[in-house]
């Protein structure tokens, strides 16, 4: 359904290519993700470098004509939680408990949409969700992944990323619709 | 119209991932439920709004210099040993800059893409509505900073439908709606800018997204029509507005 050939372009995708033909273009993309996840200019400097790292040791096992920014996304996002792991901060990766976050369903999403500073106001609702909601959301909406490359990307079935791309929305639309009713009070 | 069936499918259909008998049946629905339109116009602009917002963060000059500059001395990026050589670094940047070029073209294409498919599933598609392109050419008139040519549609299978004011990169564009059968078309008229010249030069219709589009210049003007119709017909309505350019 989506860019089949412009995706391969994006990804790179080309018999043949080396490694920095293909990761090169990925570079602001993965930043952005990595400091999506961690919050902090220098770890996601050191993610990035890290997987960039993993990722040429690993490429000779990369197989050509499957999608190159799929896997590359994958190893950051590893890097990510194999360093999480490590830290003394937790964090948690999976689904448990995260119905209590939902909140209820908006009512009014086309006020939400059309009041001023929305811009600003979603980028702090996106770093406020949950890593494995705001990770989903920043893959599928601004990384324009296929449904099928965000199951690869985070070891998931399709019909689990597309559920959690649907709670993820909803919690989005949630913090927005609150923060209308903070603000107008 | 039993809307419970769609409610599950909403985020698919944002994202483009319905399969195509889905997608039709789901289009025809929005034709007829206001609520399931408003609905899927929301979560449109909602993605639309959290892709611009979410691309956030650029790596710092110094650490993209350190990954993609001239000069990888420093050990823990002798990974890039082909930019040792400065010939290396000039084709390498070259080749990077055209990527990116490419890459924002195709963010603009997605742009499009979402501001066709949330007019498609909004109740009021256009702010005027009319068949006649004597009122529709003039309404523009000081909402867009051109004049937008209407095609002459006599003796053809297309009606025109009406238009609105999109914005596209932040600038006023034109969007001309045109019915053909149970299709419509899409085409935004806009000022040429640097970034809409991605676009290309006219290459007949093409396949993006399960959608056939067609864009060319024209006295200054991009051009950019977009539509689930089959390609001859987006060629053919292409056409008629050249001939009327």
């Amino acid at each position: 359904m989506r860019l089949e050939a412009a995706d391969r372009v994006r990804a790179g995708v080309e018999a043949g290519s080396s490694f920095e033909e293909l990761a090169t273009p990925l570079l602001k993309p993965l930043y952005n993700f990595a400091r999506w996840l961690s919050h902090n200019d220098h770890e996601a400097e050191d993610l990035v470098q890290e997987s960039f790292a993993k990722a040429l040791k690993s490429f000779s096992s990369f197989q050509q004509g499957t999608n190159f920014r799929a896997w590359m996304f994958r190893i950051l996002r590893n890097t990510f939680l194999t360093s999480r792991s490590k830290s003394l901060v937790h964090v948690s990766i999976e689904e448990e408990g995260e119905e209590m976050l939902l909140p209820p369903d908006p009512q009014t999403p086309e006020s939400i949409l059309l009041n001023s500073g929305l811009h600003e106001r979603i980028q702090v609702a996106l770093g406020r969700l949950p890593v494995h909601f705001r990770e989903v959301l920043l893959l599928c909406d601004v990384e324009e992944m296929r449904y099928q490359d965000i199951a690869d990307t985070m070891g998931l079935p399709i019909g689990t990323v597309m559920s959690r791309i649907s709670r993820a929305r909803r919690l989005l639309r949630g913090m927005l619709a609150e923060d209308e009713l903070r603000v107008a009070r | 119209m039993n809307c419970e069936i769609w409610q599950d499918k909403l985020d698919a259909f944002v994202d483009l991932e319905l399969p195509a008998a889905e997608l039709r049946d789901f289009q025809s629905h929005l034709r007829g439920c206001a609520a399931c339109s408003a609905e899927a116009v929301a979560r449109q602009r909602l993605k639309s709004q959290t892709r611009l917002a979410g691309q956030r963060f650029s790596p710092s000059a110094e650490f993209e210099k350190r990954m993609l500059g001239a000069k990888p001395t420093k050990a823990r990026w002798n990974w890039l040993p082909a930019l040792a050589t400065a010939a290396a670094a000039i084709i390498f940047v070259a080749g990077f800059t055209m990527f990116q070029q490419r890459a924002r073209g195709h963010e603009l294409v997605s742009q499009l893409v979402d501001q066709h498919v949330a007019t498609m599933a909004s109740v009021n598609p256009v702010d005027v509505v009319s068949n006649d392109s004597h009122n529709v050419k003039p309404w523009f008139q000081g909402k867009v900073p051109f004049s937008v040519d209407m095609p002459n549609l006599d003796g053809s299978q297309f009606t025109l439908v009406g238009g609105k004011v999109s914005y596209v990169q932040q600038n006023p564009a034109a969007q001309l709606v045109f019915a053909v059968r149970q299709h419509r078309i899409s085409v935004f008229v806009m000022r040429e800018t640097s970034e809409t010249a991605r676009l290309g030069e006219d290459a007949g219709p093409s396949r993006r997204v399960g959608f056939n589009t067609q864009s060319w210049t024209e006295d200054g003007l991009r051009y950019f029509a977009i539509s689930d119709v089959n390609p001859n017909d987006v060629r053919e309505l292409c056409e008629r507005l050249k001939r009327q350019g």
